[in-house]
């Protein structure tokens, strides 16, 4: 089980497009994907969080689908489509997710918020919530230790009768 | 997390040789549990063979008009898969019991069988662990065993098996597909997983240089008459104390065919034939599905702290069964018991 009885591997040159733009980066096999975004690319919005899974704060959209991006390896996603909170907006206007966190007050200190409206609009292409009930159950994996949670669910509910 | 090696492989017999080339080498999908147990040190692979790209995603009928699912389908495309929401919704429903949508749409259904226990001294490297660290003891037993296992104990390992997905596969007759150097096997998903005994550093009956291809179903769904009730500390997105997996073929209110199955308190989702069998020809009453939890529950033991999921366990049987008999399934949003 040692890793001292083989040699570091080369870094592996990963093709990802994100937010629209491609890039190629330079990464060894165990950056995952929260740390490219971060420490490769400068794109602070995706939020370290619990970095296990847990709390969703680096929650992005593969392919349109949220997936957490602490648990995912970036040289996975080699030639994938990446979708970070930086990204949401377009031609300056907010994301409709983004619009109704700003009108419903749906955050405090703000650190889970990227990863709330990533989720909220993965939740919103799924097409699978219908109620509040269903907001909040698919909305489990995003944890909010402020306790915005009402005006999070508030905010979706705007945001999903103008989609 | 250690420094790895990372293959991409280009097909299954590719993925086998480059895991049978490196014992320590280990396969990854979605990733959700594994990388999650490398960050934590208790995963140290020399290699990672990545088999997300293979193609193995179909769901495709089989012969016998039951469904044959690849084993890269990802949790949520199964859940949410028409076949699966109409045919077997207890499948449905126990796989939106388990994680997050955003863990769900990256977990594979391979991986689903592969996860390992979430015991928080497995995953404490500070820790005596027989499963991470073979011979070093168990710190369950004697130490904080509140979410620990009431079945199939032994004196070395007392973890349960973290799956949701697998206890309605179990409940549902599902088989396993692997395939190796030697050619392909089915295994039932209830022999898929073992219990600890004294090796409890291995959970499956998957064997090195094997893959896991497909899951298989039967044709029977058990569709009208079913539930997937999960018993946790909080609302959504935790670990079972107690799941229960039940499906009901009635006539009238009398039971033909009865399906039951326990998650969160072995080291493989529980099922009892004799349990099962009891209730056949019975009357469809809370009795009946009593006798039946007491059947199925023969031989629990606690240990300091969970004492109360034996109860529990009997509880959430009887209550499983009305709903299923009832044709009131409980609803994974909609939180109230019914």
């Amino acid at each position: 089980m040692g890793d001292a009885t083989h040699d570091i591997p080369e870094r592996t040159p990963v093709h990802v497009i994100v937010n629209g733009v491609s890039h190629t980066l330079d990464l060894a096999p165990w950056t995952t994907l929260l740390d490219a975004l971060r420490d490769h690319l400068a794109l602070t919005g995706t939020k370290k969080g619990c970095d296990h899974g847990q709390c969703g704060a680096c929650t992005v959209l593969i392919e349109g689908r949220r997936v957490n991006s602490c648990l995912t390896l970036a040289v996975m996603t080699d030639g994938a489509e990446v979708t970070t909170i930086e990204g949401l907006a377009k031609d300056g206007t907010l994301h409709p997710v983004q619009q109704a966190f700003i009108d419903h007050d749906a955050f405090q200190c703000g650190y889970c918020t990227p990863g709330q409206i990533c989720s909220a609009a993965g939740l919103l292409a799924e097409g699978r919530a219908r109620d509040a009930d269903e907001i909040r159950e698919l909305m489990s994996g995003n944890l909010c230790r402020c306790g915005a949670y009402p005006n999070i669910v508030a905010a979706i509910q705007q945001a999903m009768s103008r989609s | 997390m250690n420094n790895f090696q990372y293959s991409r492989a280009s097909n299954v017999a590719d993925a086998i040789q480059l895991l049978a080339a490196d014992p320590d080498a280990k396969l990854i999908a979605g990733g959700t549990n594994l990388i999650d147990l490398m960050k934590e040190n208790v995963e140290r692979p020399s290699r990672l063979v990545d088999i997300s790209r293979l193609p193995l995603r179909d769901i495709e009928q089989t012969a016998d008009g039951g469904l044959r699912i690849g084993a890269l389908v990802p949790n949520s495309d199964l859940a949410y898969h028409p076949q699966i929401e109409q045919r077997y919704p207890l499948l449905a429903s126990a796989i939106l019991a388990g994680a997050s949508a955003q863990l769900r749409n990256m977990a594979s259904v391979g991986g689903n069988l592969m996860q390992r226990t979430r015991c928080a001294y497995f995953y404490d490297t500070a820790t005596p662990c027989n499963k991470r660290s073979p011979g070093t003891g168990c710190s369950a037993i004697d130490g904080l065993n509140r979410n620990h296992a009431i079945l199939g104990t032994s004196s070395s390992c007392i973890a349960t098996n973290p799956s949701d997905m697998s206890v309605a596969l179990a409940a549902l007759d599902a088989r396993v597909h692997i395939a190796s150097r030697s050619g392909e096997r089915a295994v039932a998903l209830i022999d898929f997983h073992r219990l600890p005994g004294d090796r409890p550093h291995i959970d499956t009956n998957l064997g090195s240089g094997e893959i896991i291809t497909a899951i298989e179903l039967p044709p029977r769904g058990f569709a009208q008459n079913y539930s997937y009730l999960k018993i946790r500390d909080r609302l959504s997105y935790a670990f079972a104390l107690v799941a229960v997996a039940a499906a009901l073929d009635l006539e009238g209110n009398v039971i033909g065919e009865a399906r039951l199955t326990l998650g969160g308190v072995a080291h493989k989702p529980w099922r009892s034939l004799e349990a099962e069998a009891a209730l056949r020809g019975q009357a469809a009453t809370p009795d009946h599905f009593g006798r039946a939890a007491d059947l199925l529950l023969q031989g629990a033991a606690a240990r300091a702290h969970n004492g109360f999921k034996i109860e529990l366990a009997r509880r959430a049987v009887v209550r499983t069964l009305m709903q299923a008999a009832r044709a009131t399934p409980q609803s994974q949003a909609h939180k109230k018991i019914a």
